[in-house]
């Protein structure tokens, strides 16, 4: 009987051991995967043609993707460029300055932000983004645009990421010990004197990984960018161009790509792209917010 | 002595300013989807399948996505709580509090929730080559249940923690094994926040459309095998809104709204859940 139910522990640790694993194999698998797929377009192809040729004809053979990483780069710092500021302003509000009802109030509406799913987001960037950069924003610098732009798909994906940054930055704010704000106050600075040379400058590194994350999460956002993105493969010359970015173009050509040749393997070269950006951008900003929460201990 | 009040002023305005822009735009969208849905709303909706020509505007809802949706990401929360629950587990009951493998397993979480959903889709797509699976209510399950395995994890891990130590070492002194504990004293003590995070995993599941896309399939019935394709409401609102009739693209916002509510629920359920287990943890 005592036997037994050590047996029982001694098994079930090994299972859980094994889970455990496999969150770290998991991590490994993709990458594999994805690189096995990618080889049989790496052995006809350099890397610096996949990566630098803007010539994209899958029927000819040729798979140039320049044009997407670039579409990929400029809505995601279109995004960035929007996100940020408000993100980093409305964080030091809400843990500095609001009272605890705003607080309170604010917490489950960005909660709730970040709940959406992304094809509501694009179905939300259909109906009132496009439609105001053509109409308004377009005309108003004297430009001709679709709507289906750079522009509109870094706004709807600047909504996105808000609640990421705002997040991320308030954990941060809250881990850079209050004493020493009194001691800010108490040499006579004011609220935002302590905030700009003692709260920032303590929880900087922190605050460049809360908005690496939502940059990361903003470069790997598919349906959301792909219904308002444009999807013209080619390197946008403005914001009010549109663009291809790469998740767009995955997401867009699954039905074709085992009908031509080499195209799932150009595809899943893609995904692998993506997979590797990700990885490096998230374990970087993990390293700097491991160090923020040492910092403050 | 002024300036330095000025510049308060100024910051404080654009501050507020920021949290107006960042709050209201979350209230612009739900409105926009109301507004959109609510016309475009109707029984049939929620009770039919597409028939014959609905993509052209003919009769029929999108039972087939409802359906296909709550079945496909169910069935991938299921699997998922399998692996979630012993990486939880392990973290906190067995391993010891400076364990590496922990530790390590905890980044790959952590860098695992960041990777995009395409980049499942993508891998979940090679699986499925690999064993030669068409696309099907299978390979979807799969694929959403390696995505929504990290979110889950993670969250409870965080509820685990909570557990404190001293009640797992009572019942070691009783002469309890680990196993026992994780079950009888754990688990039983973190329940509602376990609900929780598989309801935040729910949530997360059902509103992602880049990772079924080449995994899962679309079709006009109700899947009654795992080898059938599904269709999901993420690709129904996708699908509809990208046909050039306005009738079709009205129930894409009927399809957008019905989505929206389903999250909502969801993500209301798990807030009450929460509320209740951080009412009941024993300090």
């Amino acid at each position: 009987m005592q036997h037994k139910r050590l047996v029982k522990d001694k098994l079930v640790r090994s299972i859980m051991w094994l889970s455990t694993i496999f969150c770290i194999l998991l991590v490994i698998l993709i990458g594999l995967a994805l690189y096995q797929k990618s080889r049989s377009i790496l052995a006809m192809k350099s890397l610096t043609d996949l990566l630098f040729s803007s010539s994209w004809h899958p029927l000819k053979g040729e798979f140039g993707f320049f044009p997407f990483i670039m579409g990929t780069l400029w809505v995601t710092c279109t995004a960035v460029v929007i996100s940020v500021p408000l993100s980093f302003f409305t964080a030091i509000y809400l843990s500095e300055y609001a009272p605890k009802a705003v607080r309170e109030w604010a917490k489950p509406v960005i909660d709730l932000l970040a709940g959406i799913p992304s094809v509501i987001y694009g179905v939300w960037g259909i109906l009132v983004i496009v439609p105001l950069t053509k109409d308004y924003i377009a005309p108003f610098f004297g430009k001709h645009s679709a709507g289906y732009s750079v522009f509109a798909a870094g706004i709807v994906l600047a909504v996105m990421i808000f609640p990421v940054i705002i997040h991320v930055s308030i954990e941060v704010f809250r881990s850079v010990s209050f004493e020493l704000r009194e001691a800010s106050w108490a040499l006579g600075a004011t609220k935002w004197q302590t905030i700009k040379h003692v709260v920032v400058r303590k929880a900087l590194p922190g605050i460049i990984a809360a908005n690496v994350l939502g940059f990361t999460r903003a470069f790997g956002e598919t349906m959301a960018v792909l219904m308002v993105a444009g999807n013209v493969a080619r390197v946008p010359a403005s914001i009010l161009d549109p663009a291809y970015p790469l998740p767009a173009l995955i997401a867009n050509n699954y039905g074709e790509m085992l009908s031509i040749p080499l195209y799932d393997s150009a595809l899943l070269m893609a995904a692998l792209i993506l997979f590797v950006v990700v990885l490096s951008f998230s374990i970087l900003s993990r390293f700097a917010l491991v160090r923020v929460e040492r910092g403050s201990e | 002595m002024l300036s330095k009040k000025i510049e308060e002023n100024i910051f404080k305005a654009l501050m507020i300013t920021a949290t107006l822009i960042v709050l209201l735009s979350s209230v612009f969208i739900i409105i926009t989807i109301l507004i959109k849905g609510l016309p475009a709303m109707n029984l049939d909706m929620i009770t039919k399948t597409p028939k014959g020509g609905y993509y052209l505007g003919k009769s029929g809802g999108i039972l087939n996505a409802i359906v296909g949706s709550l079945i496909l990401t169910g069935g991938a929360t299921l699997v998922s709580i399998f692996f979630s629950l012993p990486v939880a587990l392990y973290a906190n009951v067995y391993a010891d509090k400076s364990s590496k493998i922990v530790a390590f397993s905890r980044v790959s979480l952590d860098v695992l929730w960041g990777v995009p959903s395409i980049v499942y889709g993508a891998f979940g797509f090679t699986i499925m080559l690999f064993f030669g699976l068409k696309a099907s209510l299978l390979g979807g399950i799969i694929t959403v249940a390696l995505l929504i395995f990290p979110i889950m994890s993670r969250a409870m891990d965080e509820v685990i923690r909570m557990v404190p130590q001293e009640l797992l070492n009572s019942s070691y002194a009783l002469g309890a094994t680990k196993f026992e504990t994780a079950l009888k004293v754990v688990v039983r003590q973190s329940l509602p926040g376990i609900l929780s995070a598989v309801l935040i995993a729910f949530g997360r599941g059902i509103g992602d459309a880049a990772s079924v896309i080449f995994t899962a399939g679309f079709s006009d019935r109700i899947p009654f095998s795992l080898f059938e394709p599904a269709a999901t409401l993420p690709l129904a609102v996708f699908f509809q809104l990208g046909t050039p009739f306005p009738e079709v693209q009205e129930r894409a916002y009927a399809s957008a709204l019905i989505l929206t509510i389903i999250v909502f629920l969801v993500s209301i359920g798990s807030r009450i859940l929460i509320r209740r287990y951080s009412k009941h943890v024993i300090k």
